[in-house]
């Protein structure tokens, strides 16, 4: 049921969820698009191979956190459903770090294989 | 509201407002058990999403790890401004779609049905523009695997050009592409051209590229094709979301024309709408990691 923060809004008192306002809608977008910006731009600066790779990746998670919180709701709904969506983060975070982990255990015989193979 | 007329069982259904609503599935108590219920439904289904994407993801982290050099060199390919537009498109088509729930909510019906039209436009746009950049790439021999047969070396293009200079492009002066497969490579500064009119069958064999000038390569990197698997798995299953959310949001758009959503029954509107949304947050993390590679 709407909660105390959307007091001020117009709605129904009975409505269901919580209205978004439109300001709201607005400004979530327009730092959408200037984050956009902001990391297109970014790459241009030199930061290093994992520098680069680690802002556009940060940058990219401020942008999915607002897509969540703002669009997606979860600010208001029930933290029964950030629960379910952090913990499908969270393993397939564990999944790439776990795989990762033995990423160059076959380099020496993949490298040994294409030295024999003459390439 | 018409009053159900089913006798004792109903009238246990409709206790606290006194009301029966046309939409309100008969297992459902209240129109917000049954939003709730519908919500934690797409929100499941969601995670699962997560899931799907997360062993593409997957296999994009390690391919990159061992092989940095093929992503560094395949980027350049890809068209960063088309992309940075089509990650535009998506965050407007995000912002209609969020505020076509926020009509349906206040039951603003002429403005839900402007807002998923345009939501589905965006959609359009998007897939007009992954039409043009994948024409490009397969037109240019841009592909996965024995398909990979680029028509020029990435130190050719305007874009590597511009960053680097025309000096750091082979094009101008220098002894220029000896046309065999064993080409003298390196100091020579010939560029080797080998595969590129060989027949379709046969494996590109890779550039050379002369040592002149500012440059990241001195030639093309092994297994390039690689890059150009993963751009089209994780682009293509991204692309194939989108248009499934267009035909969910038609769907609902012939739904919405009704004047059938308002405050008590908006979750097809919420719940396409949260789709939408994970569709736009896979693609952030898409534009940077294919796109802006540095």
């Amino acid at each position: 049921m709407s909660d105390s923060k959307n007091a001020g809004h117009d709605h129904d008192h009975d409505a269901i969820g919580h209205v978004t306002p439109p300001g709201l809608l607005l400004l979530v977008g327009g730092t959408l698009l200037f984050l956009t910006a902001v990391t297109v731009w970014v790459t241009m600066a030199d930061l290093g191979r994992t520098g680069n790779l680690i802002v556009a990746m940060v940058i990219a998670t401020i942008k999915a956190t607002m897509v969540c919180t703002y669009f997606m709701h979860l600010k208001w709904d029930k933290p029964f459903n950030a629960v379910v969506f952090a913990s499908s983060i969270l393993f397939v975070s564990l999944f790439i770090t776990i795989a990762l982990l033995d990423k160059s255990d076959y380099e020496g015989d993949i490298q040994e294989m294409n030295l024999l193979e003459g390439k | 509201m018409s009053h159900a007329t089913a006798p004792s069982h109903d009238a246990d259904h409709a206790e606290g407002h006194g009301e029966h609503y046309p939409f309100l599935a008969h297992h459902f108590d209240t129109p917000e058990q049954q939003f709730e219920t519908g919500k934690m439904g797409v929100w499941l289904f969601l995670a699962t999403e997560i899931l799907f994407f997360g062993g593409l993801f997957c296999a994009y982290s390690i391919y990159r790890a061992l092989h940095p050099e093929i992503f560094e060199y395949a980027h350049y390919y890809l068209d960063t401004k088309l992309g940075a537009i089509n990650t535009c498109v998506l965050i407007i088509s995000s912002v209609t779609a969020a505020w076509a729930v926020r009509n349906a909510q206040l039951k603003q019906t002429n403005m839900l049905v402007i807002n998923i039209v345009l939501t589905i436009l965006c959609g359009f746009g998007f897939m007009g523009i992954k039409f043009i950049e994948y024409s490009h790439k397969i037109h240019d021999g841009l592909l996965p695997g024995h398909a990979y047969h680029p028509a020029e070396p990435v130190w050719e293009l305007p874009i590597y050009k511009a960053k680097y200079g025309e000096e750091g492009a082979a094009a101008e002066g220098g002894e220029h592409a000896a046309t065999g497969e064993h080409a003298a490579t390196g100091e020579h500064g010939a560029a080797e051209k080998g595969g590129e009119k060989a027949p379709a069958e046969a494996k590109h064999t890779g550039y050379v590229k002369p040592l002149m000038g500012p440059h990241e390569f001195n030639r093309e990197p092994r297994d390039v094709q690689r890059f150009f698997s993963i751009y089209f798995c994780m682009t293509g299953l991204h692309g194939l979301h989108v248009l499934v959310g267009i035909g969910i949001w038609v769907w609902l758009l012939l739904r919405a024309r009704t004047g059938e959503f308002g405050p008590k029954y908006f979750g097809p509107i919420d719940f396409a709408a949260l789709y939408w949304h994970i569709v736009d947050l896979i693609w952030i993390y898409l534009f940077p990691l294919l796109y802006l590679i540095h």
